[in-house]
Parts: C-alpha cells; sequence; structure tokens
C-alpha cells in the first residue's frame, strides 16, 4: 500500500519533472514503463511486455536491474526520473542491464534536481548490449540554480556483435555544479558506439568528460561527441579515447568546447589509438571563443549580439 | 539610397581602399566587376561593419545617415544585409531557422518559397543544419535566399555566383532578379562579367577605386579588355 507520505513525494516529482520538461502524461501511460526514483525511494516502477524492471532499496539510493527480453522491441520509450527534491540528500544508484539479443528499446530519463544546495547523485551502471540489440539512451537533467551538486555517471558498456549503442548526456539547465561523466564502452564485431555529451557551464560549474570507445571487433564503429560551452568561471575537461584494435574498425572523437568569458577555462585531451594496421582512427577538437563571423552574420540578419551568441550557444548544445 | 563617398581602408600600412567613391540608388542593381584582390569583399566588409573593418577615411551615407559608427546589428535593423562570399556554418541551426532569423515573422510556406526560388527542394532542406554538412554551394544558395527573406532595402551580394554549379547559377540570378523585383536595391559583386548582365549599372573596380561606371555590356566589355590581361591587379598600392 502506499503511504500518504509517498504519494505526496510521488506528486512532488511528477510535478518537478513536468516543469523539467518532461511528460506528464507518459508516466500515467499503462503501456509505458517506467521507473521513478526520489532519493532512495522507489515511488513507482512499471514494467511492459518485454521489459524486466527490478529494484531494491538501500540505504543511500536503489538498485535496478532492467531486463529487456530477447527479441523485443519495445514500442514506446521508457520513461526514467531519478530526483532529490530537497536540498540536501545523496542519491547512489547502482544499476545493471540487460539488452538481450535482437531486443529494441529507447530509454529517456530525467534526472531532476531543482533545489540542490548540497546533493551528490552518482550512478554505477553495468550494461550489456547483446547481439543485433539496439539501445538508445537519453538522460537530461534539470538542477536549479544553486551549483551545490556533484553528479557522478560512470558506465560500462558491452555491445554484442551488430549490436548498437546510442547515449545522449544533456546537462543544459541550470548550474552543472561538478560534473564527473565516465563511460566506457566495449563493441564486437560490426558493432556500433555513440557516446555524446553537451553541458552548459557557467559560474563556477566544473565539468569532466571521459568518453572511452573500444572498437575490439571486426568493422566495429565508434562515434565520441562532446559539446560544451564555458562561461563565467566554469572548467571543462574533454578526454575523447578511441581504440581501434580490429581490422576495419572505424572510430571518430569529435570535441567542441566554446568559450565565452575571460575566465573560464576548457581543455581538450583525444586519444587515438590503432592496435591494427586495417583499423582507423580520427579526431578533431576546436576549443576556443565563439567564431566572430558566425556572430556576425546573425547579426548581419538584424540579431544583437548577445541573440547571436544565445543563437550560436544554443545550436552546439541542441 | 547608399552614397559611398571617398572611402579609404589602409591595413597593416597597405592601401586596400584608395579613395573609393559609389552610389546605388534605390531599386538598382548596381555590378561591382572587379579582378581577384581588387578588393571586392573589403568594400562589403566596410559598409556592413564586420570583420573589425572600419575606414580610415571617406563617409558611408545610407538614406542620410552616416553609418560609419553603426554596429552591424544597428545597420541591419536600417535595412541593410549581406550575404557572404563564404558564409559561416552554423552548429545546430536548422535552415528553417536561419532563413527566419531576419524575417518578419513569417511562416513555413514563406520559407518554402525562398527556398524554392533559390533552386533547392523544402522537404529536402528546411530540417538540415546550416553545418559543415552542406557543400560550399549549397550553403551559399541558402545564405541568399535568407537575404530573399529578410527583404532588406539593400542587399550586399559578395560573389554570390562563386562556387556554384552550371545547374544552379540560374536560380542564383533569378533570385536576385526576384529580391530586386520585391524592393530590394542590390549590390552585386562579382568577378564574373557574365553576372552583371542583370544590372542596371557596373562600375569596374581596380586596385581598391571605382574606375568609371556605366552601362552593363560596355563595362563588361571593358572588364574584359582591360581588367583581364592587366598586370597590377594585385597591387594595390600603384
Ligand atoms: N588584413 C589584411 N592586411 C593586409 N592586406 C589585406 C588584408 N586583408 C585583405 N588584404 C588585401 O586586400 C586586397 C583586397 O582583398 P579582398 O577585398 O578580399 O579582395 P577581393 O574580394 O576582390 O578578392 C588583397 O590584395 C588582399 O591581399
Ligand atoms: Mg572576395
Amino acid at each position: 500500500m502506499i503511504s500518504y507520505s509517498v504519494t505526496k513525494e510521488y506528486q512532488g516529482m511528477v510535478d518537478a519533472y513536468e516543469k523539467a520538461g518532461g511528460d506528464r502524461s507518459a508516466l500515467l501511460n499503462k503501456e509505458v514503463a517506467k521507473l521513478v526514483v526520489h532519493g532512495n525511494k522507489v515511488l513507482s516502477a512499471d514494467g511492459v511486455s518485454g521489459i524486466k524492471i527490478e529494484t531494491k532499496e538501500t540505504k543511500t539510493g536503489v538498485n535496478i536491474y532492467f531486463l529487456v527480453k530477447e527479441g523485443a522491441k519495445i514500442k514506446h520509450p521508457v520513461h526514467l526520473c531519478f530526483g532529490v527534491l530537497p536540498q540536501e540528500g545523496l542519491q547512489e544508484i547502482i544499476l545493471k542491464v540487460n539488452a538481450q539479443d535482437n531486443s529494441e528499446i529507447n530509454v529517456i530519463a530525467h534526472c531532476i534536481f531543482p533545489n540542490a544546495v548540497k546533493v551528490i547523485h552518482k550512478m554505477d551502471a553495468d550494461i550489456e548490449i547483446g547481439n543485433n540489440a539496439r539501445f538508445n539512451y537519453r538522460e537530461t537533467h534539470y538542477h536549479g540554480e544553486f551549483g551545490g551538486i556533484e553528479v557522478i555517471p560512470k558506465a560500462k558498456i558491452k555491445v554484442g556483435k551488430g549490436g548498437v549503442w546510442q547515449s545522449t548526456f544533456v546537462l543544459t539547465q541550470g548550474l552543472v555544479g561538478k560534473l564527473d561523466y565516465d563511460f566506457e564502452v566495449f563493441c564486437q564485431e560490426k558493432a556500433v558506439a555513440e557516446l555524446v555529451v553537451k553541458a552548459y557551464g557557467k559560474k563556477d560549474d566544473d565539468i569532466r568528460v571521459w568518453e572511452k570507445i573500444h572498437l575490439d571487433g571486426m568493422g566495429a564503429r565508434g562515434l565520441a561527441r562532446a559539446r560544451l560551452v564555458l562561461t563565467d568561471r566554469a572548467k571543462g575537461e574533454v578526454r575523447g579515447e578511441t581504440y581501434g584494435n580490429a581490422p576495419y574498425a572505424r572510430g571518430h572523437v569529435d570535441c567542441i568546447e566554446l568559450v565565452n568569458g575571460k575566465e573560464a577555462v576548457a581543455r581538450a585531451i583525444p586519444i587515438v589509438s590503432v592496435t591494427n594496421e586495417k583499423a582507423k582512427v580520427t579526431h578533431e577538437a576546436a576549443i576556443g571563443s565563439i567564431d566572430k563571423k558566425q556572430v556576425e552574420t546573425l547579426m548581419a540578419r538584424g540579431l544583437d549580439e548577445n541573440e547571436a551568441v544565445d543563437v550560436i550557444v544554443r545550436g552546439i548544445l541542441r | 539610397m547608399l552614397r559611398v563617398e571617398n572611402l579609404q581602408l589602409t591595413l597593416n600600412g597597405k592601401s586596400i581602399i584608395n579613395d573609393l567613391s559609389l552610389h546605388v540608388n534605390k531599386g538598382e542593381i548596381h555590378g561591382i566587376l572587379g579582378e581577384n584582390g581588387t578588393g571586392k569583399t573589403t568594400i562589403a566588409y566596410l559598409i556592413m561593419g564586420v570583420n573589425n573593418y572600419k575606414p580610415t577615411g571617406g563617409r558611408m551615407i545610407f538614406e542620410d545617415e552616416n553609418i560609419a559608427d553603426l554596429s552591424v546589428s544597428q545597420r541591419a535593423k536600417k535595412g541593410i544585409t549581406l550575404a557572404w562570399q563564404e558564409p559561416a556554418k552554423i552548429e545546430g541551426l536548422t535552415v528553417r531557422d536561419y532563413l527566419k532569423l531576419g524575417g518578419n515573422n513569417f511562416g513555413i510556406e514563406q520559407v518554402r518559397y525562398y527556398l524554392g526560388t533559390v533552386g533547392m527542394d523544402p522537404a529536402q532542406y528546411l530540417d538540415r543544419d546550416i553545418d559543415s554538412t552542406l557543400s560550399g554551394g549549397e550553403r551559399k544558395r541558402i545564405e541568399l535566399a535568407s537575404v530573399l527573406a529578410m527583404q532588406p532595402k539593400l542587399a550586399i551580394l559578395d560573389e554570390p555566383d562563386s562556387g556554384i554549379d552550371i545547374v544552379s547559377l540560374p536560380f542564383i540570378m533569378n533570385g536576385i532578379v526576384e529580391m530586386n523585383r520585391r524592393g530590394s536595391s542590390v549590390l552585386l559583386i562579382t568577378h564574373n562579367e557574365k553576372v552583371v548582365e542583370i544590372a542596371h549599372r557596373v562600375s569596374v573596380l581596380c586596385a581598391g577605386r571605382i574606375l568609371m561606371t556605366g552601362a552593363p555590356a560596355e563595362m563588361s566589355q571593358w572588364f574584359k579588355d582591360n581588367c583581364r590581361k592587366c598586370l597590377h591587379i594585385n597591387v594595390p598600392e600603384y
């Protein structure tokens, strides 16, 4: 039985979720699998046919086992919602994902910390994508304006033959606080991995991104992409690593960091390595202030300088 | 509409624009014909006010107002715009949104129309970004469409024909004529004497100075006979 306080918490999360741009109706739709976690409480966990979600509350968070059954093609995106509504709290999510062979799924996660003054959100994910399975994961964060938050998402992802892993991590609303992102993917034969991170650092935000892709199977493909915009005194560091270890493996590391302001600091460390003579890995990294010609292009259409910069920043982070 | 008088620009001790005078009348397509390195892009930048170019002498009067001290945005708001010789590519900005930027709140039908005018299939391009996935020629046609969409009083077109394939060129020419028909004066900058056939008047540019202004056919002929063989074209300090 759901207690009164849980109902209230659930209501609070759904409200915050909607305010953050989430689709409230998705959380109410019976055909949509969903999981809502507040702090270390599971407020709702509903699977649909083809998916199994098991949860266990711990002292500091929740352990989650997420199964997509063999051959299951999940029609509606699965909605995950993690949050801490009070000013302080610790949330540790331990996530185990098993997407079995030939399954297909889209997962949309919203992470909501609107009032964080001292909040830590950690995720440790161990993810297995089966042969020819497709897994698309998009995580969007909504932080408040206090910046007192630490976000530490770590994932190890194994992608089986012909499997596809695509993930996008977006932290562009509110202050980042401290971000320490670390995703590592291992690709077997003909597997595809795409890691995308977009973050907007302001004030004293500190952003660290570490994307690693191992192309271990023949014909595996990888893309490690990062887009950072840094203003005020924000710091950003992006490490993009790709290892071509098999014939015909193709990888690309692509990083853009826009620095808007004299005190912001950006660093990019691309590492590309090839241990097989038939593999090929490329990289491009662009760090710098916003391109003046782009700004003037928009100004020549009547935008003010600030508006022009805003359009460019929004474009990069889109 | 635009009166440029005795314009001067010296960069790093080098005189790039030399005592240049030019009048663009309301409603006209005014061609500027000049070989490479004669200062065409520099004139475009000076009038638009981009690239930190500020005249070191002379005047630029637009509709009876000195524009030399206005920002790029202010000049644009007065109705001046520029189609760049090599337009910037911008990640995450769609063709649709780019065309809507300068326009006054028009709908998608107009965006489609302007794309069609430069020979681009809206279904194929509307939702693409104006980023490096576009070819140079595609980006230039979109640039022209966006100028069309803005319906400026004065459109400065810096070599709208360069980098355009032979099949698309008629669409570009058509777009320029259409822009003019809808009320924009056009400063049509090019090194191709065929392109200025659509102009009402043409000025020949040499070493940062207007040598003469006249009817297109006459100026084109003179340009072919003289400028093409000229040996001091890239030596502005002649
Ligand atoms: N920053 C600069 N410093 C010195 N010379 C320059 C600079 N920029 C352009 N120029 C020179 O000015 C001349 C005119 O350039 P430009 O206007 O680009 O010519 P066009 O567009 O006609 O090809 C060229 O000789 C070019 O080398
Ligand atoms: Mg030029």
